[in-house]
């Protein structure tokens, strides 16, 4: 028996006030891959990504999660798929009204079935998976560096241990070395945790580190996916513009 | 099915096996976990080698049934051992956050405190605005002019209706209760007398101030609070650009200046509710009450009216922009500061109103 895709799109098109932004466009990813979603600036990819989790709706076309269309009607069956991904914003997205603590326990107590330690253990643990120290839970998210909002972001999305995590140019704005540490982390995280991983991104240390498979965004089309080395040998514009020649010595 | 969490006892020990993840432990957790605690303590012998899966949270949960301390006998893959680690690492007593205590006398003190700055606050900005507007007269080619018009018609003109609506109703109120009562005193013609000098001194600012505070009011704190939140008042400072010249003063000048309008607008729709209600209620004829209007009324009456719309829109103003400048960048603070806006403009304003009534008690008073 093949297992459903973890994420399936068909025929997606997606229009703005008459112009369009994605006509018929298909990606399937599978369980265990790392896919990074390539494009340019205004192609669609976060669009794409939104499309994916559900906050908008495509014009045309389906999504499916773990086999569960999307754009279904089953509002718990909705939740029960939702609880499934993780999402990591672009800009952290955490809840300015809580602690960092409680902005990693939030979705754990949503549950409403975890007793307080057991949700202060998984949180120490998440903080602990991000390299955050216990002391780091009493800090409100305006007063984080842009790099621990990142991390803490990172752990909130993990709370749920999510098979899928979706991330949204998750190393821009963090310096080389702490963008290198958090590459070093999602992959360590995956490992363990065999999660599927589509990231929105433009940093190719990001993606060579990081990415088994490229999806490339142009044209209002996916014009390519597959495997990083595979993909580096398009012949298209964008691809060839993109990993130009001293470039490609990085992959 | 094979993915969902099951444990069963194997001669003397526990064998775990399918999907130990939250997701597939929570449909039913309450079982698993009278199963886990019937286990506590007596076996020491765990089997989770046939497990295909385990995250952390399932790991927390195996470890406090062993209570804290890896069993004496466990077989286990090496992947699962690591997340059984991680959690094993955990410190076993996290402090809890110290709750700051809240003496009574700590609380008025930290309050009234609390009030001082504001309040001094908001003269520093008063005496910023004073600076500004003398910065202005030297240089008046940086007036805001266009700032200035957008706020007058957002906080005046586009007022209109609901302050319409609102007097109308307030006057045909008042008309109808008082109506009952003159009627039974035969005296019907004071309708005119009470109907003009509780509208127009009194009932037309303060309504006017109460709707436009809780209108035009939050709207400023919202929008300086947002401002800072997402950085635009930094930029402005940036391009060298006075916040307080082009964000606050317009704001400020254009609700001074709307306001006497609204008031003058509310009051007259008000007194022609209370004519309405007054010609069907003691069959007062209309023009009987436009001829009387102006010799029971006295004009000082008008220019009372209009001094507190003045000085209502000024302090509604500034304490809506002061309380949006305190804004920090969280959610929390903008909804504080919005509702400590509203509420400290409505209470300055009745404040005031009080401190008017007391100094004209003398002036525009009818004689009888």
């Amino acid at each position: 028996m093949s297992q459903p895709a973890v994420v399936e799109l068909s025929g997606i098109s997606t229009a703005f006030g008459g112009s369009f932004i994605h006509r018929n466009l298909n990606l399937r990813v599978e369980a265990g891959q790392i896919v990074g979603l390539l494009g340019g600036s205004g192609s669609g990819k976060t669009t794409l990504l939104r499309e994916m989790l559900g906050l908008l709706r495509p014009t045309a076309g389906s999504v499916s999660l773990f086999g569960f269309n999307l754009n279904g009607s089953d509002a718990l069956a909705q939740r029960a798929v939702r609880r499934r991904l993780g999402m990591l914003f672009q800009h952290g997205a955490l809840f300015s009204a809580l602690s960092v603590f409680d902005n990693i326990a939030f979705p754990l107590r949503e549950l409403r079935c975890l007793d307080e330690d057991w949700i202060r253990r998984l949180v120490h643990l998440k903080l602990a998976m991000v390299e955050l120290e216990p002391s780091h839970g009493r800090l409100m998210p305006s007063e984080l560096s842009g790099g621990m909002v990142k991390r803490v972001a990172l752990a909130r999305a993990l709370a749920l241990e999510p098979e899928l995590l979706l991330l949204d140019e998750p190393t821009s704005g963090l310096d080389p070395d702490r963008s290198q540490n958090f590459v070093e982390l999602v992959g360590a995280l995956q490992q363990a945790l065999g999660l599927t991983v589509i990231m929105v991104t433009h940093d190719l240390n990001t993606l060579a580190g990081l990415a088994s498979h490229v999806a490339v965004l142009a044209d209002q089309q996916i014009i390519a996916f597959g495997p990083k080395d595979e993909v580096m040998t398009v012949d298209h514009p964008f691809v060839t513009g993109f990993f130009g020649a001293d470039r490609r010595k990085l992959l | 099915m094979s993915e969902s969490p099951r444990l069963h006892l194997e001669s003397g020990r526990v064998v775990l096996s399918g999907h130990w993840t939250l997701a597939a432990m929570l449909p039913d957790l309450s079982l698993l976990q009278e199963q886990l605690a019937a286990q506590r303590g007596l076996v020491t012998d765990w089997d989770l080698s046939t497990l295909s899966r385990l995250d952390s949270a399932a790991a927390v949960l195996l470890w406090r049934t062993w209570g804290n301390a890896w069993p004496a006998a466990l077989e286990i893959s090496a992947l699962h051992r690591q997340v059984l680690e991680r959690v094993a690492e955990l410190p076993q007593e996290i402090p809890k956050p110290p709750r700051p205590s809240l003496h009574p006398i700590v609380f008025v003190g930290s309050l009234l405190l609390k009030a001082g700055r504001n309040l001094r606050g908001m003269i520093t900005l008063f005496g910023q605005l004073l600076l500004d507007i003398a910065h202005l007269f030297r240089y008046p080619a940086e007036i805001p002019w266009r700032e200035f018009t957008a706020n007058i018609y957002k906080s005046g003109a586009q007022a209109l209706p609901v302050t319409a609506l609102v007097g109308f109703l307030i006057g045909v109120t008042i008309s109808y209760l008082s109506a009952l009562q003159l009627k039974s005193f035969g005296a019907d013609i004071f309708i005119v007398n009470i109907l003009g000098i509780s509208i127009v001194r009194e009932l037309g600012p303060v309504l006017v101030a109460v709707l436009v505070a809780g209108r035009s009011g939050s709207a400023m704190t919202a929008q300086i609070g947002v401002m800072r939140v997402t950085e635009e008042i930094d930029a402005l400072s940036t391009m060298g650009i006075s916040r307080t010249i082009r964000v606050v003063l317009p704001k400020i000048l254009g609700l001074t200046v709307a306001m006497p309008l609204l008031v003058l607008w509310a009051s007259a729709v008000a007194l022609l509710g209370g004519m309405l209600a007054a010609m069907l209620q003691l069959d007062l004829s209309l023009s009987y009450f436009v001829e009387s209007l102006p010799r029971t009324l006295p004009v000082a009456n008008l220019f009372i009216g209009l001094g507190k719309g003045l000085v209502f829109g000024f302090v509604i103003s500034l304490v809506a922009c002061y309380f949006g400048l305190q804004v920090k960048p969280n959610t929390e603070s903008l909804s504080a500061n919005t509702t400590s806006a509203v509420v400290t403009a409505i209470t300055t304003v009745i404040l005031a109103d009080a401190v008017f009534a007391i100094f004209t008690r003398h002036i525009g008073v009818p004689d009888l």
